[in-house]
């Protein structure tokens, strides 16, 4: 009822052929956007931008990056860490070796390292595949980390390998509040999605989901596999670049390699597993899933304790919140395999029959 | 159903989460809050347990007593893992709470203290690294809110390298050294000054690094045993430590020629080692044990009152559980001076006690009236010093218990502060800090 598209007729090819052909979902995006641009701006506090909308976005922009790579192109990576660290490091010696650069240009800098860096590790793809092929991203992330702790030059010679990211200037105005950082990280990722919404529809995107599905009959009818896997590396880690730029100026303002351990590979893997693999809007699912779930736990589970009169001390919440945590993630995957984007898919289609089930 | 359920549980989480950050804190007039991001899960949980037990039973103790002069203490935990991102969630859960009376916060992570000395500069919350952290912020012209108290890495590996030359008749030249750390800023934070020492010395520096967590080791100690060092210094945290002993017994490296550092030298490191830790040295800024009457007084007072934080009490007196309540008990004298300045028995606000934390003065005597003899050593800090100390005494492990080898015992101040101060500089002049004028501190 609510969500029927009855009586939206399409009359040319760009009609047709549009993000959003239903009507209901255009609305519903450019909400979504006017609430992201305008409403949440005014109403969040510090503690909202700085622990919990800027973080889901950088992660968001890094699952989108990993989705391109494993959910379109079919290509298993346990390196995303790795490359959002090649990106926030090369952000960063973009920014203080050169007087004068223009931050967006080291973070799109950043982001272009990062895809080079993924092309070199996306060649043993050419010959291995699935399980396989992830061992050999596995030598990326650990290649990269210890790259960047191994030679100074790359953290300025900082004595610690940890860097600490100057400020984030564009024409002018720093951007040292956390709302406005909000809004500079939310207008580069709301960019990049709608680059990747369109690029996964495009000839790139069909030729990705080609080789996904089969690549000998990828290749068998003309695409080229080594262009189009390579193009896939290259474009994912170019997200996760950006992400890690955004991660180490926007978010914590100081990184060292450790922190793009293969605990945050995985989480990344996690976030576009539970979100759904093989779809944009699960990239933000699955990262506010990852990311906020446990917060939320964090903080409910203490008043929770408090409320019933638990004897709880602060190792025991802890440890409980790590175990309903893990419950929740096999819960979701044993109940939606395909992730929390196919519940909202599954969701629309019932509001689509309601009220009549037939 | 289950569509229904997540959106649930998503509106109850987004409406727990938003309540949890709006919520006026509940504090009276008279309240010091203390925002602890503490880890008790993870790697590094049981260090972490031991350390903030330590610390939340002397802020217990101090209440039971009366408060600080008559302050009420409240405090909040919230678990990092260590990690972080989650460091940085947690202080930014607590910091509205803390905004009008904070206590100095404690991550007891370096990694975390690093990702909040520019924000809590920016938020002017006093921020403490005991021992950890950004060393070149001793330098307090630069930062005025973060405060490396007692001692530093560099001061440390300074000091171990004096008692090894002590034990050498006054010269390590010709000798070779290893430094076996922990590859993470943590570890490679005293290298600068291991390197000055070593020029100064005439002694060979062997750097061999370990990456995290530290539990394989076999090739850096093929490496040691082809080195044949006389000595190895090691930078070791967490389940490194009890690795690198058992490695060293293993190809027969004697335990009596190691070195630790601060956080290599608790019970947590060489228990897990069994006998491969006897002989075993470490530096360390607080004694261990109950013979302090301080830690014995907690133990009767607090324990014995209920109000013990610790669920495994054989903590209680350790290095790390002591370290806890050696912060404390620098928070809380920090907070008597400062109310000693602006009113007794009055909360103090972030500049207070960002001025209390700045003109501490912690005498032996004073140590003394408190029952912490011993426990660490006499602190006095000022604007160009937020570090107050530099020294360390030297402890060995008798295959039971730490057993404390020297007095109190100074790094080369001389040599290791410029290194401070330069490196302070470089930090100003990047993040375009204009640094304080500290002769017009008073």
């Amino acid at each position: 009822m609510i969500y029927r598209e009855t009586g939206q007729f399409k009359t040319s090819y760009a009609a047709d052929q549009q993000i959003f052909p239903i009507r209901q979902d255009r609305i519903g995006i450019l909400l979504l956007l006017a609430v992201a641009f305008l409403v949440v701006p005014a109403v969040a506090g510090n503690y909202w931008f700085n622990a919990i909308l800027i973080p889901f976005l950088i992660f968001s922009l890094a699952a989108l990056g990993l989705n391109i790579l494993t959910g379109y192109a079919g290509q298993l990576s346990l390196g995303s860490a790795a490359f959002m660290a090649v990106g926030a490091y090369a952000a960063y010696n973009f920014q203080v070796r050169i007087e004068g650069m223009p931050i967006l240009l080291s973070f799109i800098l950043a982001g272009l390292t990062a895809a080079g860096v993924g092309i070199l590790f996306g060649l043993p793809s050419l010959r291995i595949k699935g399980f396989y092929l992830a061992v050999a991203t596995l030598a990326a992330q650990f290649f990269i980390v210890w790259c960047l702790t191994k030679f100074p030059y790359l953290s300025n010679n900082s004595s610690s390998g940890v860097i600490s990211v100057p400020n984030v200037e564009i024409l002018g105005f720093t951007f040292d509040t956390p709302q406005s950082r909000y809004l500079l990280v939310l207008s580069i990722v709301a960019v990049l999605a709608l680059l990747a919404k369109n690029m996964v529809r495009s000839t790139t995107g069909r030729a990705w989901m080609a080789v996904r599905d089969m690549d000998v009959a990828a290749e068998v009818i003309g695409i080229r596999l080594m262009r189009t896997k390579l193009l896939a590396f290259a474009v994912s880690s170019f997200y996760c670049g950006v992400a890690g730029a955004l991660y180490a100026f926007c978010y914590l303002g100081s990184v060292e390699p450790d922190g793009f351990s293969l605990d945050l590979s995985f989480k990344i893997l996690f976030m576009i597993i539970v979100g759904g693999v093989g779809s944009i809007l699960g990239s933000f699912l699955g990262a506010a899933f990852i990311l906020l779930l446990p917060i939320f736990l964090d903080i409910a589970l203490p008043a929770l304790s408090d409320l019933l009169g638990l004897p709880f001390g602060s190792a025991t919440v802890s440890h409980i919140q790590l175990m309903v945590f893990g419950a929740l993630i096999m819960f979701f995957l044993i109940v939606e395999p395909h992730g929390l984007a196919r519940l909202w898919q599954i969701g629309k289609e019932k509001l689509r029959l309601w009220p009549f089930p037939h | 159903m289950i569509k229904k359920f997540k959106q649930l549980a998503i509106a109850t989480s987004v409406a727990a989460a938003c309540f949890g950050a709006v919520l006026p804190s509940a504090q009276a007039a008279e309240e010091q809050f203390f925002m602890i991001p503490s880890y008790r899960v993870g790697p590094y949980g049981a260090n972490g347990q031991a350390f903030y037990g330590g610390f939340i039973d002397y802020l217990s103790y101090v209440n039971m007593k009366g408060g600080i002069d008559g302050v009420q203490v409240t405090w909040e935990e919230c678990e990092t893992e260590y990690n972080n991102a989650k460091g940085v969630e947690c202080y930014e859960r607590m910091k509205s709470k803390a905004q009008k009376a904070p206590g100095p916060i404690h991550t007891m992570a370096t990694g975390i203290s690093y990702a909040l000395v520019d924000k809590s500069a920016a938020d002017k919350l006093p921020l403490a690294m005991m021992g950890y952290g950004l060393t070149s912020a001793v330098d307090g012209s630069v930062f005025p809110w973060a405060f490396p108290l007692v001692t530093t890495y560099q001061m440390q590996a300074s000091a171990i390298i004096k008692f090894l030359k002590d034990k050498n008749n006054g010269s390590l030249e010709g000798k070779k050294i290893v430094f076996l750390y922990h590859d993470s800023a943590y570890g490679k934070e005293p290298i600068l000054a291991l390197e000055a020492e070593a020029r100064l010395g005439k002694f060979e520096l062997v750097q061999i690094p370990v990456a995290h967590p530290g539990n394989e080791q076999g090739s850096q100690w093929l490496r040691i045993r082809q080195e044949k060092p006389d000595y190895v210094i090691m930078w070791g945290w967490g389940v490194m430590n009890q690795t690198a002993l058992k490695a060293a017994q293993k190809v027969g490296y004697p335990r009596d020629k190691m070195i630790g550092s601060w956080w290599a030298g608790s019970e947590e490191d060489t228990v897990p080692a069994g006998d491969a830790a006897k002989g075993y040295m470490s530096a360390t800024w607080n004694v261990a044990g109950k013979g302090v009457p301080l830690i014995a007084d907690i133990e009767k007072t607090v324990y014995g009152g209920g109000k013990g934080n610790l669920s495994d009490k054989s903590k209680l007196g350790t290095v790390l559980y002591n370290r806890g309540v050696s912060a404390a008990v620098l928070s809380v004298e920090a907070l008597l001076t400062a109310q000693a300045k602006y009113g007794k028995g009055k909360a103090m606000n972030a500049e207070q006690v960002r001025w209390g934390l700045e003109n501490l003065n912690i005498t032996e005597a004073r140590l003394r009236q408190i029952g912490a003899t011993g426990l660490l050593p006499d602190v006095k800090t000022s604007c160009s010093n937020h570090e107050g100390s530099g020294k360390v005494k030297m402890q060995q492990w008798d295959g039971s218990k730490w057993v404390v080898l020297t007095d109190w015992i100074e790094g080369n101040k001389q040599l290791i502060h410029p290194l401070f101060q330069a490196d302070a500089a470089k930090y100003a002049k990047e993040k375009g800090v204009t640094p304080r004028d500290c002769s017009k501190e008073k």
